[in-house]
């Protein structure tokens, strides 16, 4: 501490509170603003989508299929193609993820290789989307052969948000306390039996929860999809082994390349279905956490 | 790591070996990513330097991937990169840490139950929707009037500054967590000293939590640099060596997303280029994140 030598030569008390504490409010006030223009910043964003997009948004946009004219294209394929996406990915990293943390909570001991996998997992987590995207069309694509598929789509997300999965998984059993884990090898259990029966659904909340906003999140990811394949023009509903697809992100990313303001319009009213979808699947994770929860007191 | 407890039942089935090698082979994914990811970019990464030097590509000042005669100096794209990552945290930075130091300094229930759902939904909303607002909303009702004619349709600074939007919650909520870490007594002790808030929160919480609060900004960096859509839609397609914000770029993922839109054969020089700019990516977001790691890694240790 360099200071401490003057500060024994020349005491920094100095009294002049009230200067002192008007620096405090506007310090406080430049907190205030920075979050009003986050407020603002969301608040422009959501109403310039809605103005935009609204007047767009209508059954037949819902039910239609893309067009080369904004008025008569439609989402279904792209609608389709999302929550088939959401839904295997959910399926897949569910199963995978959770056990991937099982291990790592409940199972690991303190080896290199234990130490090594989890600084892995958090490394994973940083690595950019279409760096996952890149993998995806030579792992699945090119060397497994699934060509441009929605499988590989979906596979590469699920390798995208695996981590995001097990982290919060991690932190969910973490969450459970130790007496539950000695209460169940108290009463004889093994430790897979004190796995299942006690701390599951201990951390059942949390784990859910985790799992719908990785979906959420995997049904908003756009970049590594283009890199496998979900980038064409699809008129029909998608196979999932075989033909084109497209989701919502990447129908989005389409029309709002294109410079015409009827383009603009139905990206716009695109972006709307995406985030009443996550809107959808946020309220479902409060609702599961509630629900999951009511049960549980220490 | 797992609890010290130990089951007390001496029984082994086999079952509980077979269920904790799966569980192992589950944990295992993330390695055999990891090292498919590093092995698929470096084969890639090799055979387009036996057709590129690896010497021209890193100190090249030229980026001409589809306009002859081809080029591949990938210093644009990196300065195009680095460019929108520092606007965008000029934005992130301050925006992220004074919404940090309020909700773990200053906010009741009340206002935080306001604040943290702004947070999550700015966090929560795809990349593209930053994008399109970038250049549907911000270019022309913002940045056209504020810089008039010397600003494009496309550039770097609408880049940056959704980009920054983009990364301003994950600065708020790790710094915040940081901020959190700081024990109560040191503030108690600040403030029986007569410190004012504000002075305890400058120099004694924040001094407390500047690693964390370092490695929240490192994080942002990475993130950043490694965005893709909300740049693609934002920044354009014109990879030039420039220092001007105010202009079109290209960056290393937009390159990327272009090269895998196009009609570009698979075996051509140009989709290899894919690969050795996206191991780039891949070498600098790496390089981030393990120093963020570390500087963690040694907060975390301070107040145990």
């Amino acid at each position: 501490m360099t200071t401490t030598g003057t500060a024994l030569e020349r005491p920094r008390f100095e009294p002049h509170l009230m200067r002192r504490k008007l620096t405090g409010t506007l310090f406080l006030g430049t907190c205030l603003v920075a979050i009003g223009l986050l407020m603002l910043a969301l608040v422009l964003l959501l109403v310039d989508v809605l103005a935009r997009g609204l007047p767009w948004l209508d059954v037949d946009f819902l039910t239609g299929v893309p067009s080369r004219r904004p008025e008569r294209a439609g989402i279904l394929p792209a609608l389709v193609g999302s929550i088939e996406i959401g839904l295997i990915v959910g399926v897949l990293a569910f199963p995978l993820g959770v056990a991937a943390a099982i291990y790592l909570e409940e199972y690991a001991r303190d080896s290199w290789l234990n130490r090594l996998l989890r600084t892995n997992i958090a490394n994973l987590a940083g690595v950019p989307s279409i760096i996952y995207g890149i993998f995806g069309l030579a792992l699945f694509v090119r060397a497994l052969g699934l060509g441009y598929t929605l499988v590989a789509g979906a596979l590469t997300l699920v390798l995208l948000i695996l981590p995001v999965v097990i982290i919060a998984t991690m932190e969910a059993l973490r969450a459970v306390p130790d007496s539950q884990r000695e209460g169940a090898f108290a009463l004889g259990a093994t430790r897979w039996q004190m796995v299942r029966g006690s701390v599951l659904p201990a951390a059942a909340p949390g784990i859910m929860t985790g799992i719908i906003l990785a979906m959420a999140r995997a049904i908003g990811e756009t970049a590594p999809l283009i890199l496998v394949g979900a980038v064409t023009f699809v008129t029909f509903l998608p196979q999932p082994l075989s033909g084109g697809y497209t989701v919502l992100p990447i129908q989005v990313f389409q029309w709002a390349s294109r410079p015409q303001a009827g383009f603009q319009g139905i990206a716009a009213a695109t972006i709307i279905v995406i985030l009443v979808l996550m809107f959808v699947l946020n309220g479902l994770a409060l609702i599961v956490r509630a629900r999951l929860s009511r049960h549980i007191q220490w | 790591m797992a609890s010290s407890a130990r089951p007390l039942t001496r029984r082994h089935a086999p079952t509980e070996r077979l269920i904790e090698a799966a569980l192992f082979l589950a944990a295992s994914i993330g390695v055999v990513t990891t090292i498919g990811i590093i092995v698929v970019l470096a084969l890639e990464t090799v055979q387009f330097f036996q057709l590129v030097s690896p010497i021209d590509y890193f100190t090249g000042t030229v980026w001409s991937a589809s306009i002859r005669p081809f080029r591949f100096g990938v210093i644009p794209l990196v300065v195009g990169t680095l460019m929108v990552s520092l606007i965008a945290l000029v934005v992130a930075i301050p925006l992220g840490l004074l919404a940090a130091i309020y909700l773990a300094e200053y906010a009741s229930l009340r206002t935080r139950n306001l604040v943290k759902p702004v947070l999550e939904t700015l966090a929560g909303i795809p990349t593209i929707v930053l994008g399109f607002f970038a250049l549907n909303f911000l270019t022309p009702n913002i940045l056209k009037p504020l810089f008039g004619d010397a600003i494009g349709t496309f550039s770097a600074l609408a880049g940056g500054l959704v980009v920054g939007l983009l990364v301003t919650p994950l600065i708020a909520s790790l710094s915040e967590d940081a901020l959190r870490v700081v024990p109560r007594g040191l503030r108690e002790g600040a403030f029986a000293m007569g410190a004012t808030k504000w002075e305890v929160v400058r120099q004694v919480v924040l001094p407390g939590a500047l690693s964390g609060v370092m490695a929240s900004i490192i994080l942002a960096m990475s993130r950043a640099i490694g965005e893709t859509m909300a740049v693609v839609l934002a920044v354009g397609t014109n990879p030039q060596l420039t220092l001007n914000p105010l202009e079109s770029i290209q960056t290393m993922t937009a390159f990327i997303v272009q090269i895998s839109l196009g009609d570009t054969p698979q075996d051509s020089i140009q989709f290899r280029s894919l690969f050795a700019v996206a191991a780039t990516l891949f070498a600098m977001t790496l390089l981030l994140n393990l120093v963020s790691n570390r500087v963690v890694d040694r907060f975390r240790n301070r107040y145990e």
